[in-house]
């Protein structure tokens, strides 16, 4: 599996999604604090935990003895950059082209 | 239970296609750096105790202030960070940047960016929120095909 066959794997589940919203809304969460939002056992939600981690999308860090969960959003700004900018660009070249062919005919 | 530690803490981690020391070396030439951190020259000797100055481009602006507490290279670096781009942000306590790099199987390397000490600082939290993406996306980019994307 490529990075970003894992990052939209990961995304592809609503639970997943929650979990990426709740650390967005707040950072740096233990696993008891996320479980208590989902009506999910502990383990279900470290599994789906453990697809985000693996995916880039969650990091973990050591904070004592506890283990705080820290949305990371990089590997989506680069499925932006390899997806979204990409036909954009296209879409954009073509309105210029557009324009130019347009104008051409104006002053032709 | 929520304590302002947690809250104040970002992380952001990325693989580059690249060793250590050339992640290592993206982060610390300036030559690099214009490329894909919002254009700035970073200047510092690197050494703990020495400042760690982001400079606008053409060098007529000061963009970030610190200092550097830490340096392993091609491991480890961590400094201070005051952003003096905005009034407001200038006037709140310096936060701490640390730049952790791993090899990784493969020829990848992991670099994680921890940016902490916010909680007096709220204003430099949410515009560095976004801006991090950004810069290790770019930097990627740069080690990767010397060629970063526009920001």
């Amino acid at each position: 599996m490529t990075d970003d066959d894992r990052v939209f794997k990961a995304l592809s589940d609503p639970t997943r999604r929650f979990l990426l919203d709740r650390l967005f809304e707040r950072d740096g969460r233990t696993l008891t604090e996320l479980e208590s939002e989902l009506e999910m056992t502990r383990f279900g939600v470290m599994k789906h935990l453990r697809v985000l981690e693996d995916a880039g999308l969650v990091v973990t860090r050591r904070s004592g003895r506890e283990k705080l969960h820290f949305l990371n959003p990089v590997p989506i700004r680069l499925i932006h950059d390899r997806w979204i900018d990409k036909y954009r660009e296209r879409q954009v070249s073509a309105l210029a082209e557009l324009k130019h062919e347009l104008e051409g005919e104006e002053a032709g | 239970m929520t304590t302002m530690t947690e809250q104040s803490t970002q992380v952001y981690s990325i693989f580059i296609r690249a060793t250590p020391e050339q992640v290592w070396e993206g982060i610390t030439k300036p030559e690099f750096t214009t490329r894909y951190f919002f254009g700035s020259v970073i200047d510092s000797t690197f050494q703990p105790g020495s400042p760690y100055i982001g400079w606008s481009s053409d060098r007529s602006q000061q963009f970030v202030d610190g200092e550097v507490l830490e340096s392993d290279p091609p491991r480890r670096l961590r400094h201070t960070w005051r952003a003096l781009y905005d009034e407001d942000m200038a006037n709140e306590a310096p936060s701490h940047v640390t730049w952790e790099i791993e090899p990784q199987d493969g020829g990848y390397t992991k670099l994680t960016v921890v940016h902490d000490r916010l909680e007096a600082s709220p204003k430099t939290a949410v515009s560095v929120a976004g801006g991090w993406m950004y810069v290790l996306s770019g930097l990627k980019s740069l080690l990767e095909t010397a060629k970063p994307l526009e920001g």
